[in-house]
């Protein structure tokens, strides 16, 4: 980006007079999952790059002819960071392909025990995932060996309190698992998300476990989580700058406030090349010209989504699928999401002068601004499940009895806590006839489209600067901004 | 040493729910670790997996997994946790293999496709080379101590990747050194995911004792050794033929909602899940997770059979 000064050291292995060299990233570490990038860099800047996914299941050919009523535990285990993103997809199509209405403590449970897990990714992802583009650890594995030249520009004492957050971290992220594990059975993979509602009435006791629990995750969120993240913002200022992208975004919509779901905590929306728009689920399609899949399943609408994989197609490069809305590029994910809703921000931020996500323009869309947006969902959601504690009922029923039907289709919108999530379920004779599952990452880490327009990570990568090839660190840093 | 074998899988068997591998608040436990240890070298590797063991690893009590990490073990390499990343993380991880040849320890999660010349999961790339996790796995396999497979997907007949309808020919850690006859010793700590106390608990026995006493399945019996349902604390119900119509109906056995706790060996009833606030029975039912054949066998999942 233009606006973009590098204040890294230029190294000698700097490619100077115009020349382009490639760098290629593989494994991306640090992720959930299997990632490799490779760049163009010229003059110190990524000109060009390609992300590849580089593992592939085939859920959608597992669960073909399963009882539809096991899609909710076997789409979990897509994701172990995220599987109750999953369950809460699963369940909204099946609720809708079984025709049932959930109760209130049932939309409220479900609502507690996704968002409890919100807490945990996203305190994962900043500390234990991206934090190590910022702070350097001990002096032992596994945060040895690192980049010569990492680039970390924090103080002795700061770096000690990332490091030390990082460790206290993982405590508050285990307790995060304890209270979805408090009303969903256990974690990761809960056993309490089923079509209808929760399988556990919450006790008082449980209630209070929960609450007790919170507190010290709320208190970590404000008291060290934040601060750390404007901290980094003020001393990595250049990143605020850096991988934009296409500032497009897009948000399903999550935690229903509403039995009719019609209000969300985090609302459903569009944006588009500077415009708001109403979310349409009709102007999805997948493409896949660049996927290894068949060609013939490029251009489709999840409900007539194919997935054939051809692991050699000539002139593909990934296993994920290129999503797009209207056919364009969006971005998901906490930045997409609190860009839509817009709501207000913590006290930490008001006191900054950004009452609200938009106040921060266009260096919202950076890498910085990415965590920045994270920080703050996990500040607003928990402010949420303040909320919810006073709303559900010891006691009060959370679950609906239904029939698995001879057939019906259902769609399940959700948000994960790394973009927006999409299942859709076709039954027939009483069992799954068709699933497809559009996950969350695959909006931000897919390849180009049959148009060749590239992928949001790509493009957010494309104007980075990376002063030395030998340390492409800012190439980790945009990929991880998206906690992909 | 300051704690024999027997002692330590006493500990361990007799966990008191919620408190995690064998009390290890036992500061005698602790020491030994430390001492016998000595920091060994672990390189951990993924295939088709969640990365849910990984997750539920970091949910280990006692210890703390910072104690883990910065006492028992040396973790040279983990995808998702190390700092180092692309050729600098993979020369790294050879280096390790390479100098603590024979030594190191290996722990695989997530299955490993052999379709397509295994190119449904590839790990890496080094001289512009890219490397599958087949291929991975056996090289690395050859030079290990020993190899725990954790979770459903690196055991048995490879969890969710390897379920019916797959066409990556996704196949358990088991399954690719028979084929291929290398001989180090597998330790199958399946579940999904595998629980924190049963990972951190077969390793410190591999690291101090070498490898636990196995079923026929190759799990260490102190953790998978008893059948849930008959360990159950709602089998008074069954016993009585009371059996719960519901799911939120808490006050029966849950056979009949599909609970395959009879098909089941783990200590799940008594150990408990996230530092013992719930277990699946206690919410929902059991999907039988630990055992060969799931997801398939074990399915329809709410229906009993």
């Amino acid at each position: 980006m233009s606006g973009c000064k590098a204040k890294q050291a230029p190294a000698a292995a700097a490619a100077a007079g115009g020349q382009k060299i490639k760098v290629a990233v593989d494994p991306v570490t640090r992720i959930e999952g299997h990632l490799k990038v490779d760049v163009e860099v010229k003059d110190g800047v990524i000109t060009d790059a390609h992300v590849h996914g580089g593992m592939y299941r085939g859920f959608e050919q597992i669960l073909k002819d399963r009882d539809p009523r096991d899609a909710s535990q076997i789409t979990q285990r897509i994701c172990g960071v995220c599987p109750t993103a999953h369950a809460t997809a699963s369940v909204n199509a099946l609720d809708d392909a079984f025709n049932v209405k959930l109760t209130t403590n049932g939309r409220i449970a479900r609502n507690l025990i996704l968002g409890a897990n919100y807490l945990q990714s996203h305190i994962l992802h900043f500390y234990h995932l991206a934090a190590l583009d910022y702070v350097n650890g001990p002096e032992m594995a596994p945060f040895i060996p690192r980049y010569k030249n990492n680039d970390v520009r924090l103080d002795k004492q700061t770096n000690q309190i990332g490091v030390d957050q990082y460790l206290q971290a993982l405590e508050i992220r285990r307790i995060c698992h304890e209270m979805v594990a408090l009303l969903g059975g256990k974690m990761p993979h809960v056993a309490g998300m089923v079509v209808g509602g929760t399988t556990q009435i919450p006790s008082a006791d449980q209630i209070v476990a929960y609450l007790w629990r919170f507190k010290k995750v709320m208190s970590f969120i404000e008291d060290e989580y934040l601060p750390l993240i404007y901290t980094l913002a003020g001393a990595y200022g250049d990143l605020l700058e850096t991988g934009g992208g296409y500032k497009n975004c897009v948000s399903y919509g999550v935690f229903p406030l509403d039995d009719a779901q019609n209000e969300f905590l985090l609302k459903p929306g569009v944006f588009t090349e500077g415009k708001d728009y109403p979310l349409d689920t009709d102007k999805i399609r997948e493409f896949v010209k660049y996927s290894w899949f068949k060609d013939a399943d490029t251009n489709k609408h999840p409900s007539d989504g194919e997935t054939h994989p051809q692991p050699e197609k000539d002139g593909a490069y990934s296993f994920v699928k290129a999503p797009r809305y209207n056919g364009k590029p969006h971005e998901a994910g906490p930045l997409a999401r609190m860009w839509v809703t817009n709501p207000e921000l913590s006290p930490a931020a008001q006191k900054a002068g950004f009452k609200r996500m938009r106040d921060f323009g266009d260096k919202a869309f950076s890498i910085l601004g990415r965590h920045v947006a994270r920080a703050e969902e996990a500040y607003y959601v928990a402010k949420a499940i303040t909320k919810w504690l006073q709303e559900v009922k010891p006691g009060a029923e959370t679950y609906s009895k239904s029939e698995v039907p001879e057939k019906g289709e259902g769609l399940g919108l959700t948000e994960a806590p790394r973009g927006s999530l999409l299942h859709y379920i076709d039954v027939k004779d009483y069992v799954i006839n068709k699933y497809q599952i559009v996950a969350a990452t695959i909006w931000n880490a897919c390849p180009r489209d049959d148009m060749g327009q590239l992928g949001p990570i790509e493009e957010a990568l494309v104007g980075t600067p990376v002063p030395d090839p030998k340390s492409p660190v800012n190439v980790g840093r945009v990929i991880r901004s998206f906690d992909p | 040493m300051s704690l024999t074998r027997r002692e330590f899988v006493k500990l361990c068997g007799g966990t008191v729910a919620g408190l995690g591998v064998s009390q290890m608040f036992n500061p005698g436990l602790v020491k030994a670790m430390d001492q016998a240890a000595q920091k060994a070298p672990v390189i951990w590797i993924q295939g088709q997996g969640c990365t849910g063991c990984s997750v539920s690893l970091l949910n280990s009590v006692h210890p703390s997994i910072k104690e883990v990490l910065i006492k028992i073990i040396s973790l040279e390499y983990h995808p998702t946790v190390m700092a180092a990343e692309g050729e600098l993380a993979l020369e790294h991880m050879y280096s390790i293999a390479d100098e603590y040849k024979g030594k190191f320890f290996l722990i695989v999660e997530g299955a490993i496709p052999t379709a397509d010349k295994g190119l449904y999961c590839r790990v890496g790339e080094i001289g512009g080379r890219e490397i599958t996790m087949h291929e991975l796995t056996r090289e690395l396999g050859k030079k290990a101590a020993a190899t725990v497979a954790v979770g459903a997907c690196a055991t048995f007949d490879a969890g969710i990747p390897g379920a019916a309808g797959n066409v990556t020919q996704a196949s358990s850690v088991n399954k690719i050194f028979n084929a291929d006859g290398i001989g180090t010793p597998v330790i199958n700590v399946p579940g999904c995911p595998a629980h924190p106390d049963w990972m951190v608990g077969t390793l410190a026995h591999v690291l101090m004792y070498g490898v636990p006493e196995l079923d026929k399945n190759g799990r260490p019996t102190m953790f998978f050794g008893r059948n849930i349902h008959e360990n159950c604390p709602y089998r008074s119900y069954y016993e009585m033929g009371e059996m719960s119509p519901t799911f939120t109906d808490k006050e029966g056995c849950r056979y009949e909602l599909g609970c395959k706790g009879p098909y089941t060996n783990a200590d799940c009833w008594k150990r408990r899940w996230n530092g013992g606030v719930n277990w699946c029975v206690e919410n929902a039912v059991c999907i039988g997770c630990v055992e060969p054949g799931f997801p398939d066998a074990m399915s329809p999942f709410y229906m009993a059979v």
